[in-house]
C-alpha cells in the first residue's frame, strides 16, 4: 500500500536529491554440471534428483572446481573489460541457512577472478552511460525452499518448509558495479538499461540462459540518496526479488521516492535488505537481524588456488563474440536498415535475438519477420521483452528451417511456436506431440483425394474431361479435410493422377 | 590481550548456533580466555613480510571436466533425513530472511 | 612353516604373514577374519576399540577373497584377505559412521570414502569402525560420545587420540591393520602410547574424499600397523591420486614398501639424521627422553650420521595449530544442523534456527563445542588478522624451518609425544595440558610433510611404550620408512622381538617356529 506520506513525487525527488546506484547481478551459468560436483543443472527436474554427497553437504564430501565454469567466468570478465586475476582463491562465507547444505557458501571474497572493468550502456535516446564494474566473482547457488502453511508461499506464517537441493551448487557469477553516480532522474532507466545490456552481453557469450523469470539472472538493486550538490553517499538499501527488467526500473524508482519521503520528513534511512513486491510494485523491509552478520570469511582449504596463465586468458579472449555496439553497426549495414529502423528494432529489444536467429541459420529477413510480428505480439500480450519469451533464437531458427523444408506451413509454424511458448518442449517435440507436420504421405493423401472426388462427382468429371482448373475445388476440400496440414502442391498432382 | 567476556561468548554461541547453557557460558568464557592467551604468542613471531600459508601443498588449477556424473537417487538423498515430504527435506519453519 | 592352529595365535601374526599364508592357500581369509572377530568379542568389552563391528560384511568380504583365490586368480593386492579396523571418520556405504559423535548417531552414509573404496577393491577385510575422539578432536579418545577406549597396556590409561580405537585394536590384537587420520598427531601419538606403528603420509598423499573433515588443511589419513612393513603395505593400498579430492597429489605413491624392506637390512650408512633440539627439556618425561636418546644411539650404530638441528619456530607450532584447527572445524562442523541428516531435537513448534541450536547443543560434546567457539572467535571480524591470519604466517615459518633442516639432513627425529600414556581422566578438565600431547607432532601437519612413529622402547618410570618420530620431506615418505624399518629391526633384534608382544593383553601362546603345539 502506498500512501502520500510514504513516497515523494518523483519530480520533487530528483529536484532535491541525487541518487547513487549499485547493482549486483547474479548469473547462473549454463554449464552441464554444478560448480563443485558432477550433478546436472537441468532446470525443472524432480526435487532432489540432481544431488550427490558434495552438493548435499554430506559429511566427508569434497568440492572439485568445474573448469568450464572458470572459463565462463574469465570470458565474462574479459567481455566486461576487467583485469583477470593471475592468482585467486575461493573463500568460505559462513552463515547458517537451511537452503545452504554446508552452512557456508563457497564463494570468492577479497580475491575475485575478475575486477576493475566497465560496460557502455546505451539508453533509449541513443545516449551512452559508462558503468564501472567493480568485480565479477564465482560462487555457488543455494537450494530452494518451499514454505508450507503460510500465505502465498511466503516465509512468514509458514508452518514448515520443504527443501530441494537441485539448485544447490549451480555455478553463479556475481557481477558488482561501482557506484553509479550523476545520472539524476534517469537512474531507474539506467538501472534497467544496464541489466538489459548485461543480459544481452551474457547471452552473446552463451554462458547463461539469462532468464529472469526462471532466476538464472537475478538483480539486487542498491539505492541511496544524497542532497543535490553534496558528495557524501547516503545510507543505502538493498532491494531483492527483482524478477524482470521492468521491475529493476520500478524498484529503483520506488525506492528513490520512498527514501526521499523519509529523508524529507527528517527521518533516517535504515541500512537493510528490502523485498520488491511485484503485485504492489513497492518494496518492504525484511526482518531486522538481531545481530550484525559476521561471515567469518577464510580461504577455502578444500580447493587449491586458481592461477589462469596469460596464455589461457589470451585464448579465451579470442572466443569473445562481437561487442553489442559493433554488432549493431555491422547488422545495420548487412540488413540495410535506416537509422530509424535500427532504433525501432533496438527499442523493441529485437536486434540481439534476430542476430542470434540469423547465426542459428535463418536469413535476416525471415528472422526479422518472425520477431517483429508474431513473436512481438506474443511478448506484448505477456507483457515481457522479446528476449524474455520462453522461446529462444535457436528454436525460432529451427521453426523457420522446418517451414523452408516444406514440413510446416506458416500457419502450422505459428502453432509450433505457441507450443514452445506453452512449455511443450522443442519445436520437433511440439510438431510430434500436436501432430502438426504437413501431410505429404501419399497413401493418406490419396485416400483424402479419392474421398473428395467421390463427394463431388461432377467436378471429378470436369477434371477427367480436361478442365484442369476445376481441380482447385478438390484441393480446397482436401485441405479442409486435413485441417490445412496437407502439402497443397502434392494434393494437386495426386488429383490429376487419379483423374487421368 | 582481550579477556573474553560472557557477553562475547554468548555472541559467539549465537554465530555458531549453539544453545549454550548459562553454566557453559561461564565455563567457556574461562577456558577460551586461557586458550586465547596461550596462543597469543603467535602474535609475537610472525612479521608483516611473512606470507600466510593456507594450503599445505603448492597446487594450483585443479579442475574437473564439465561432465555429468551419477549422483544419488531421491530415495538415497532422503534416506537419512530427519523428516521428508514430497521428495523434499522437511524442516521446521524458517525465521530468518534468505541471504 | 607351522600352521597356527588356534584362533588366538592367528591374531598374533603380522599383516604380511597373514597375507602370505592366505595367498599361499594355507589358511582361508574367512578363518583369519573369524579369528579376529572372535578376539574382538573376547576383549573389546574391556578395550572398546570398536564402535561398530560389521561381522557379516567382514565375513562376506573374506569369502569373496577366498573364492577368487580358489578360482586360481591372483590376489587383488598384497593385503587381500587381511582384516582391518577403519577409523569411524571414514564414510562406509551402508555401514554406520558416527565420528564418535551423538550428532551422527544412526547415520548410514550412502557412499564410500575413497579410502574405503580402495580397501574394498584391494580385498582388505573391514572388520568394523574404530572408536575415536568426537570428530577427531582430542588426544585421548575420552571425547568419544560412546565412551572411551582403554589402553591395552593398562586399562586405566588412555590409548592416545584421536585414533585411540585404531591403535588399541592393534595393541589388543583385534586387528593386524588399521586406518587412522592425523590432523595434529592423531595417528602418531596413539601409536606411540600403544607400542604400535603409525604413519602420517605427506598431505595429499591419501585422499580425503569421504574423510569427515575436522581441519581440512591438516587432516590426512594414514596407515596404522604393528610393524613398519605392514604400514608400508597398507600405505600403498590407500595412497595415490584421487580426482575427487582437489588437494590430492597427482603423482605415484612413494616407494614405501621397497624402502621398508631396504631398511630392514639395517644399514643406514650415508643417511643423515637430524635431532630436533627444541623437542626436549621441560614437560618431557625422563623415561621418554632416555628411550629417545637410546634410539638415536641405535641409529648411529646402524651407520647414520647424526647431527643436531634447530627448528626455532617449532615452539610456535602448537599455538598456531590450536588456532587453525578450531577455525576450520567451526566451519566444517556447521553442516551438522539437523536439517538433512543426523540428530534432530527440540522440534515442538520451534523454528529451524532454534532446532539447529538445540540439536548442536545436545549433539556435540564439550570439546567440540569448545573448539567451535574458539574457531568462531578466531575467524570473527576484528580478530581474524591477529589470530587466524597470524597462525597462517607461523605455518610459513614452520615450513621454512623444515626446508632449511632438510637441506642439511635426510630425516628429522624426535620423541613422538612428551609423555607416555596418562591416566584416564587426568587431563579432561585442563584443555591446555591435553593439547600439549601434540607438541612434537603438529609441526609436520602445519607444513604438510610426512612422519612416522615407531616404538622405541618402554619408559623407565612406568614401563609404558615410547614412540620415536621420524620426519621426512613432503613426497619423500620412503625415507622415514627406511629409517623406521632399520630402527625397528635393530630394536627387535636387541630386545628379542617386537615391543607390542610385551603388551599384557597379548593373546594365546606363541609357539616358536617348528616347535609344534
Amino acid at each position: 500500500m502506498t500512501t502520500m506520506a510514504e513516497t515523494m513525487d518523483y519530480d520533487e525527488v530528483v529536484a532535491r536529491f541525487d541518487p547513487v546506484l549499485g547493482l549486483e547481478v547474479h548469473v547462473e551459468l549454463s554449464t552441464a554440471t554444478k560448480m563443485f560436483c558432477g550433478c546436472a543443472t537441468t532446470f525443472g527436474a524432480e526435487p532432489n534428483t540432481q544431488v550427490c554427497p558434495t552438493c548435499l553437504g554430506l559429511p566427508g564430501s569434497l568440492p572439485v572446481v568445474n573448469g568450464a565454469a572458470v572459463e565462463s567466468a574469465i570470458r565474462i570478465g574479459l567481455a566486461l573489460n576487467c583485469d583477470i586475476s593471475p592468482w585467486c582463491r575461493f573463500a568460505r562465507k559462513n552463515y547458517f541457512y537451511p537452503d545452504m547444505p554446508k552452512n557456508f557458501q563457497t564463494s570468492q571474497y577479497d580475491e575475485p577472478i575478475a575486477f576493475e572493468g566497465w560496460m557502455d550502456v546505451e539508453l533509449a535516446d541513443g545516449d551512452t552511460v559508462r558503468v564501472g564494474i567493480e568485480r565479477a566473482h564465482m560462487e555457488e547457488d543455494t537450494g530452494k525452499s518451499l514454505h508450507v502453511g503460510g500465505a502465498d508461499g511466503r516465509i512468514h506464517g509458514a508452518s514448515h518448509s520443504l527443501l530441494d537441493y537441485n539448485r544447490a551448487g549451480v555455478p553463479l557469477i556475481e557481477i558488482v558495479t561501482k557506484p553509479i553516480e550523476g545520472v539524476g532522474d534517469r537512474a531507474p532507466e539506467v538501472a534497467r538499461a544496464y541489466v538489459t545490456a548485461l543480459r544481452d552481453l551474457l547471452r552473446a557469450l552463451q554462458v547463461s540462459d539469462v532468464r529472469m523469470d526462471q532466476g538464472s539472472l537475478r538483480c539486487d538493486a542498491n539505492v541511496s540518496l544524497r542532497p543535490v550538490g553534496t558528495t557524501e553517499f547516503g545510507t543505502r538499501t538493498e532491494t531483492k526479488n527483482v524478477n524482470s527488467l521492468r521491475s529493476v526500473e520500478r524498484a529503483v524508482r520506488y525506492e528513490m521516492t520512498r527514501q526521499a519521503a523519509v529523508l524529507a520528513g527528517g527521518g533516517e534511512i535504515v541500512q537493510e535488505t528490502r523485498h520488491f513486491d511485484e503485485g504492489s510494485q513497492t518494496t518492504s523491509a525484511g526482518r531486522r537481524k538481531e545481530t550484525a552478520e559476521d561471515y567469518r570469511y577464510f580461504p577455502e582449504p578444500d580447493l587449491v588456488p586458481i592461477a589462469p596463465s596469460a596464455d589461457w586468458v589470451a585464448r579465451l579472449r579470442e572466443t569473445l563474440p562481437e561487442k553489442p555496439a559493433e554488432l549493431r553497426k555491422r547488422i545495420q549495414q548487412e540488413w540495410q536498415l535506416s537509422d530509424a529502423e535500427l532504433r525501432d528494432l533496438l527499442n523493441a529489444g529485437a536486434v540481439e535475438v534476430i542476430a542470434a536467429t540469423v547465426q542459428a541459420g535463418a536469413t535476416p529477413d525471415e528472422a526479422r519477420s518472425w520477431w517483429v510480428s508474431y513473436l512481438a505480439q506474443q511478448a506484448n500480450t505477456r507483457g515481457v521483452e522479446l528476449a524474455e519469451l520462453p522461446i529462444g533464437p535457436a528454436q525460432v531458427a529451427k521453426v523457420i528451417a522446418l517451414v523452408n523444408a516444406g514440413e510446416l506451413t506458416n500457419k502450422l509454424a505459428r502453432e509450433v511456436i505457441d507450443g514452445v511458448l506453452a512449455g511443450e518442449g522443442e519445436p520437433a517435440e511440439v510438431v510430434a506431440a500436436r501432430g502438426l507436420a504437413v501431410v505429404s504421405d501419399d497413401s493418406a493423401l490419396t485416400a483424402a483425394v479419392d474421398e473428395a472426388l467421390a463427394a463431388q462427382p461432377d467436378v471429378a468429371d470436369k477434371i477427367r474431361a480436361g478442365k484442369v482448373q476445376a481441380a482447385g475445388a478438390i484441393v480446397g476440400a482436401v485441405m479442409k479435410a486435413t485441417k490445412g496440414q496437407a502439402d497443397a502442391k502434392r494434393v494437386r498432382e495426386l488429383i490429376l493422377e487419379r483423374c487421368s | 590481550m582481550p579477556s573474553i567476556s560472557r557477553a562475547e561468548v554468548a555472541h559467539l554461541a549465537r554465530l555458531a548456533r549453539l544453545a549454550v547453557t548459562e553454566e557453559e557460558l561461564d565455563t567457556f568464557a574461562g577456558q577460551l580466555d586461557v586458550i586465547v592467551s596461550s596462543v597469543a604468542t603467535v602474535n609475537e613471531v610472525a612479521a608483516e613480510d611473512i606470507p600466510p600459508t593456507s594450503h599445505a601443498v603448492p597446487l594450483t588449477n585443479v579442475f574437473r571436466d564439465d561432465v555429468v556424473r551419477e549422483g544419488l537417487t531421491n530415495e538415497q538423498a532422503l534416506a537419512c533425513a530427519p523428516a521428508a515430504e514430497d521428495g523434499r527435506f522437511q524442516v521446521p519453519r524458517i525465521l530468518g530472511e534468505e541471504q | 612353516m607351522t600352521e597356527p592352529t588356534d584362533s588366538a595365535a592367528l591374531t598374533r601374526l603380522t599383516a604380511a604373514e597373514l597375507a602370505a599364508r592366505i595367498h599361499a592357500g594355507e589358511i582361508s581369509a574367512e578363518r583369519v577374519t573369524q579369528a579376529h572377530l572372535n578376539r574382538i568379542s573376547e576383549v573389546d568389552g574391556a578395550v572398546h576399540a570398536f564402535l561398530h563391528v560389521d561381522t557379516e560384511g567382514a565375513l562376506d568380504a573374506a569369502r569373496a577373497v577366498d573364492a577368487e583365490l580358489a578360482a586360481g586368480k591372483q590376489p587383488r593386492s598384497a593385503l587381500a584377505g587381511v582384516p582391518l579396523a577403519l577409523k569411524d571418520v571414514f564414510t562406509t556405504n551402508g555401514v554406520p559412521t558416527t565420528c564418535g559423535s551423538r550428532i551422527l548417531d544412526g547415520w548410514i552414509p550412502p557412499y564410500d570414502a575413497t579410502v574405503t573404496r580402495k580397501l574394498r577393491e584391494a580385498g582388505v577385510v573391514i572388520l568394523g569402525k574404530a572408536n575415536m575422539d568426537e570428530f577427531a578432536m582430542g588426544s585421548s579418545t575420552e571425547n568419544s560420545a560412546f565412551g572411551p577406549t582403554r589402553n591395552p597396556w593398562d586399562h586405566d590409561r588412555i590409548p592416545g587420540g584421536s585414533g585411540g580405537g585404531s591403535a588399541a585394536s592393534l595393541a589388543a590384537f583385534e586387528a593386524p591393520l588399521a586406518v587412522g587420520t592425523d590432523t595434529g598427531g592423531s595417528i602418531r601419538q596413539p601409536a606411540a602410547v600403544t607400542g604400535t606403528v603409525g604413519v602420517k603420509p605427506t598431505y595429499g598423499g591419501v585422499s580425503r574424499y569421504g574423510l569427515v573433515a575436522f581441519s581440512s588443511s591438516l587432516d590426512q589419513g594414514g596407515p596404522c600397523a604393528r610393524t613398519v612393513l605392514d604400514a608400508a603395505l597398507l600405505h600403498e593400498v590407500i595412497g595415490g591420486h584421487d580426482p575427487l579430492d582437489s588437494t590430492s597429489i597427482d603423482a605415484a605413491v612413494p616407494p614405501v614398501v621397497a624402502a621398508a624392506r631396504q631398511g630392514a637390512d639395517g644399514d643406514l650408512r650415508g643417511v643423515r639424521v637430524g635431532v630436533v633440539t627444541e623437542f626436549a627439556g621441560e614437560g618431557y618425561q625422563p623415561g621418554v627422553l632416555s628411550s629417545f636418546h637410546a634410539a638415536v644411539e641405535t641409529l648411529r650404530g646402524l651407520g647414520a650420521e647424526v647431527v643436531e638441528v634447530s627448528c626455532p619456530n617449532f615452539e610456535h607450532a602448537l599455538p598456531a595449530y590450536y588456532l587453525i584447527n578450531p577455525s576450520e572445524a567451526s566451519s566444517n562442523l556447521a553442516r551438522f544442523d539437523a536439517m538433512r541428516y543426523g540428530l534432530r531435537v527440540g522440534e515442538n513448534g520451534a523454528s529451524a534456527e532454534e532446532v539447529m541450536s538445540a540439536t548442536r547443543e545436545a549433539g556435540f560434546g564439550a570439546e567440540v563445542k569448545r573448539r567451535i567457539m574458539l574457531g568462531t572467535f578466531a575467524l570473527s571480524s576484528g580478530y581474524y588478522d591477529a589470530y587466524y591470519g597470524q597462525a597462517q604466517k607461523v605455518r610459513t615459518l614452520v615450513s621454512r624451518d623444515f626446508a632449511a633442516a632438510f637441506e642439511r639432513v635426510d630425516v628429522l627425529v624426535s620423541p613422538t609425544t612428551p609423555t607416555t600414556a596418562f591416566p584416564i581422566g587426568e587431563r579432561v578438565d585442563d584443555p591446555m595440558a591435553m593439547y600439549r600431547a601434540d607438541l612434537c607432532t603438529v609441526p609436520v601437519n602445519l607444513a604438510g610433510n610426512a612422519a612416522i612413529s615407531v616404538p622405541s622402547g618402554l619408559s623407565d618410570e612406568d614401563g609404558l611404550p615410547v614412540g620415536l618420530q621420524v620426519m621426512a620431506p613432503a613426497m619423500a615418505d620412503e625415507r622415514m620408512y627406511r629409517v623406521g624399518a632399520a630402527f625397528e629391526a635393530a630394536r627387535d633384534a636387541a630386545q628379542g622381538g617386537s615391543l607390542v608382544l610385551g603388551c599384557p593383553s597379548v593373546p594365546g601362546t606363541v609357539e616358536p617356529q617348528g616347535s609344534g603345539a
